[in-house]
């Protein structure tokens, strides 16, 4: 079964990334890069990605005609998706295991970041037997 | 373009999979490096036999190019492993086949199904075996079984390779199996082979053209199996069970994936071919007498496969074909197709008392399935309004996008209509 690990990082909390010494950023890379190749090697690795900041985003929405409006970007935004792993595993035990250890990415100062990893699951195709009178 | 091999062609160059690697392993017995080995044999053929032509003996050809293959890797492996295996690669590759050839006989059909257990050894995960299984009996290519399951090539190269390290840690280089243990690990055998039957229904996403179809690949697989089995009743029930119900896939969903339920479905687009194999395959099965549960299962799709409509098909058997599976298997989910059809044959209240019983089993009480099946019944029974509600939560519980849609398209159209019952549309 697959799951999405979305971690949500609230605006002015502990994930100002660019605020850090050099060697914490040093580390929660280095965490992040041996995390995603540690689910590889346990063949458990649909995806991971990292987003680009809050501030390069855009909100999109279709005017009367279809075309594209564009905002800018949102100061009051509380929370936004830093990035997210796709994971296959046998259980959601398992995916739950990996989200803490995801949520566990050293911050600033080495300590444990502790941030929410939202865990959902990804949506299969039809059961085979499904019918409702069989 | 590159000349391919046609996909029956394909089919045969896989199905000598198993049995080359039976071969290989009877001598030289590391698993991991024969199955490394009989994977590049195979994808040499691929490459070859388009323009070359297939040999004569297509067997003993992959049997060379495999062992070649296996010595390659053993020189060019570290020197402790080059001491420990120096005497197969004095071994001159011809005479190696030649000896494997040889002894190619009456063991060679223990060896192949041996191979079988192997790769459903106990200490592994249920996903590596069914990996392990697609690989070394299927014969498909690493990046073949990645795409079917939707993950990076990589990732399942990784899950083939733990594997075939959990099962050389286990110490079962290929133990020589008794006929009791064959028959003790026979039926995870066929759990591994119904998953991964399943899996090519409940995949969803990725390009459907470039992916091997895993219920197709599974059905293949199985007639494998009872080529060394004939007289098995469950293998015979399995594949039987498969082709039954693969027999009503064109008819099971419509032109944009949506989901068709049995009552519902085009009967003359079942696969009357299909059909009338599974039937033949289950008969053979079922003169030993009913043994198991896959048996049982194909009994039931045999009957709604035999009948003209939902009304037409004989439930009485059906509920006295769900009884007999829980002597088998009684989970939650048997009992719940108990219920329904009990439903059929008693009406929906019978089946809305069976489904109470099951809503107080932790197992299955928060389960879409039970929210799906009360739901049906209370709309047969007439009370709409509940019957939407539980539509709704079935919706919001399911894990499958399909099913997930029908749930919700189906409540829609109940709650639409009564709308239009209470508001009567002027004109």
């Amino acid at each position: 079964m697959k799951y999405m690990l979305m971690m949500n990082t609230p605006a002015g909390g502990p994930y100002q990334i660019a605020s850090w010494p050099a060697q914490d950023i040093k580390a929660h890379i280095a965490f992040m890069m041996n995390f995603a190749k540690k689910l590889s090697a346990a063949g458990e690795l649909v995806a991971a990605e990292g987003l680009s900041g809050p501030d390069e985003a855009k909100r999109v929405r279709a005017d009367a005609s279809g075309q594209p409006i564009t905002d800018g970007v949102f100061p009051e935004t509380k929370e936004f998706l830093a990035g997210y792993w796709i994971v296959d595993v046998e259980s959601p035990e398992r995916a739950y295991a990996i989200a803490a250890e995801a949520s566990a990415a050293p911050g600033s100062g080495g300590k444990p970041l502790n941030l929410a990893i939202e865990v959902r699951q990804v949506m299969t195709g039809p059961p085979t037997d499904w019918t409702p009178d069989s | 373009m590159i000349p391919r091999l046609d996909n029956s062609a394909q089919d045969r160059l896989r199905d000598l999979a198993p049995k080359v690697l039976g071969a290989l392993l009877r001598r030289y017995r590391d698993f991991g490096g024969c199955e490394d080995a009989v994977q590049e044999a195979l994808i040499a053929a691929a490459m070859q036999w388009p323009t070359q032509g297939v040999p004569d003996n297509p067997k003993a050809w992959l049997i060379t190019v495999a062992t070649r293959r296996l010595t390659d890797q053993i020189r060019s492996e570290t020197a402790r492993r080059l001491r420990e295996q120096l005497v197969v690669s004095l071994i001159p590759a011809d005479e190696q086949i030649a000896l494997a050839a040889d002894a190619a006989g009456v063991n060679e059909r223990d060896e192949t199904l041996d191979l079988y257990f192997m790769c459903c050894h106990p200490a592994l995960s249920a996903a590596s075996q069914v990996a392990l299984t697609l690989r070394a009996v299927g014969g498909l290519a690493t990046g073949e079984i990645a795409r079917a399951f939707l993950v990076p090539e990589a990732t399942m190269a990784q899950r083939l390779t733990r594997a075939k390290l959990t099962i050389k840690s286990a110490g079962a280089a290929f133990p020589e199996l008794t006929p009791a243990d064959r028959a003790a690990r026979l039926p995870v055998v066929l759990k591994v082979l119904y998953l991964i039957f399943n899996e090519g229904y409940t995949a969803s996403g990725g390009d459907q053209l470039y992916r091997v179809d895993l219920s197709t690949e599974a059905i293949r697989v199985a007639r494998l199996l009872i080529r060394l089995l004939p007289d098995d009743p469950e293998v015979g029930g399995l594949l039987a069970l498969m082709l039954l119900t693969d027999a009503r896939r064109a008819a099971r969903t419509g032109p944009n994936g949506e989901l068709i339920p049995l009552d519902e479905q085009v009967r003359s687009s079942w696969d009357r071919a299909r059909i009338s194999e599974g039937e033949r395959i289950l008969q053979r099965a079922l003169s030993w007498g009913t043994t198991g549960p896959y048996q049982i299962q194909a009994a039931i799709a045999a009957l709604h496969d035999q009948a003209e409509n939902s009304a037409a098909t004989d439930w009485v058997e059906i509920l006295s074909l769900y009884e007999l599976l829980l002597r088998f298997n009684d989970s939650p989910m048997v009992r719940l197709s108990q219920a329904i059809a009990l439903a059929m044959v008693d009406g929906p209240a019978a089946g809305l008392l069976a489904l109470d019983d099951l809503a107080v089993d932790p197992r299955i009480s928060t389960h879409h399935r039970l929210d799906a099946a009360r739901a049906h019944l209370l709309e047969r029974a007439g009370q709409h309004a509940e019957a939407i509600r539980y539509y709704r939560q079935a919706a919001q519980r399911t894990m499958s996008t399909p099913e997930r849609n029908y749930l919700l398209l189906h409540a829609a159209r109940l709650s639409d209509s009564l709308a239009g019952a209470l508001c009567p549309p002027t004109t």
